[in-house]
């Protein structure tokens, strides 16, 4: 790999997914691309990256932008953003929300396990929220880890990872060895493509947004440029969260942090009366 | 300190649990089956129970039938580790009064993880 393979790699993911390739990322990009170059018939993953710059190759570009996202994630992660939503989200919205419809947008769902946990927990407070409904879409760029969390079908490790086993045992069933989520709950999630860089306003509004470890991937004016647009779309009354490592300090006023609720935001409504709409990251129509 | 009896007939997985439950500090005891374990119950009760299913003497599923009509017996919370991985199991371990399960192969992450959830740790 030369320098400038490595340079024009880190142009074309910035540009595309928002990703800041880091220094010395050899290793990485060695042991992500290594199966796509396999995979496209060339001799390794300098070839590779060498095509990228001479032939502009959508289905490539595309499969390299997945290849190089990072997609760790497991149910019920970090489980107070969880807890928070069943204690203090759902009571407020039981007495705002008539319809008892909530919609909830999980902006980085990875291969699923975030919304789905949203799902069971929601089954679990529906004795107590009889009348309320959680309506969930989640959205990824990589359409592999889509795949993945519109079949539910996860390993043995992955659903031991932070899922109770009583949960467990209520929404999954045994397939061969891996272990499938219920028709109800995969129901009860909607899954589409879509790049956090792109114009998201097709969503509407919304009354809550999970945007959890994701930002951690982009540069300050991309943070920036995503929290302002996710403001416009969040209800006055809604809630956005992030990840345990973030935060929405130093990078936007659009949010101000909820005292005592780690990792929850609430609209900064002086700030985003003179916030203008704001224009998505790449032109309308690029791939 | 909490303690932890782990029952496992392999002297393996004894050794790889006790390693992950002492740097999680526990203090651990071991027992080969069930049989052992019960007698360890009798004399002092633990409380938390690394339990696995099948094993000579006494299988795992007899020693938390008789463990729940000790004096006390209770009061240990009962984990299963094991191979046995379908639900008729699972279903069966959770109503003879498990409070987790960790299906094998297990690691350092899935039993904090599961003793977190059940407030062990
Ligand atoms: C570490 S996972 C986080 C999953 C989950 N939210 C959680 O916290 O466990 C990050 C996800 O962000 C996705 N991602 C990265 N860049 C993106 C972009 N520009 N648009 C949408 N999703 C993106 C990746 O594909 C990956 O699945």
């Amino acid at each position: 790999m030369t320098p400038e393979d490595i340079e024009h790699l880190a142009a074309l993911l910035k540009a595309r997914s928002g990703l800041i390739l880091g220094a010395d990322k050899t290793y990485l990009i060695e042991s992500r691309l290594a199966p796509i170059a396999r995979k496209e018939g060339f001799a390794n993953v300098a070839g590779l990256l060498t095509s990228l710059r001479t032939r502009r190759d959508e289905k490539i570009i595309h499969a390299v932008v997945d290849a190089m996202t990072t997609n760790e994630t497991f149910f019920f992660r970090d489980k107070t953003p969880f807890d928070q939503f069943k204690s203090d989200v759902l009571p407020v919205f039981a007495k705002s929300r008539v319809s008892g419809d909530i919609k909830v947008w999980c902006a980085a769902c990875s291969t699923g396990q975030e919304p789905y946990s949203l799902a069971m927990m929601m089954d679990e407070a529906r004795a107590q929220y009889p009348r309320m409904n959680l309506d969930i879409t989640a959205t990824d760029i990589s359409e592999r880890c889509l795949e993945k969390a519109q079949a539910g079908l996860y390993t043995q490790f992955e659903v031991q990872r932070g899922l109770p086993i009583t949960m467990m045992v209520k929404n999954f069933e045994k397939v061969d060895e891996m272990w499938r989520i219920s028709p109800k709950m995969r129901q009860a999630v909607k899954f589409r493509k879509m790049n956090l860089l792109d114009d998201l306003r097709g969503l509407g509004r919304l009354d809550v947004i999970y945007c959890r470890n994701v930002l951690i991937y982009f540069d300050l004016e991309t943070k920036k440029r995503v929290l302002e647009q996710m403001a416009t779309m969040l209800a006055d009354d809604g809630y956005l969260f992030l990840g345990a490592a973030e935060t929405v300090l130093g990078i936007t006023d659009a949010f101000k942090p909820l005292s005592g609720m780690r990792g929850m935001y609430v609209k900064n409504m002086a700030a985003n009366a003179s916030l203008r709409p704001s224009m998505p990251l790449r032109a309308a129509g690029a791939a | 300190m909490k303690t932890c009896l782990v029952v496992d007939d392999s002297r393996v997985i004894r050794k790889v649990a006790r390693r992950i439950l002492e740097n999680l500090q526990f203090e651990v005891l071991e027992a080969a089956d069930g049989q052992e374990a019960l007698d360890a119950c009798k004399a002092a009760m633990p409380n938390a129970v690394l339990l696995d299913w099948n094993m000579p003497v006494m299988d795992g599923i007899t020693f938390l039938k008789h463990l729940r009509k000790e004096q006390g017996g209770k009061d240990p919370i009962v984990v299963f580790c094991t191979t046995e991985n379908d639900l008729s199991h699972i279903t069966e371990a959770l109503t003879e009064g498990a409070s987790e399960y960790i299906m094998k192969p297990f690691d350092g992450d899935i039993l904090e993880a599961k003793f977190q959830e059940v407030g062990l740790i």
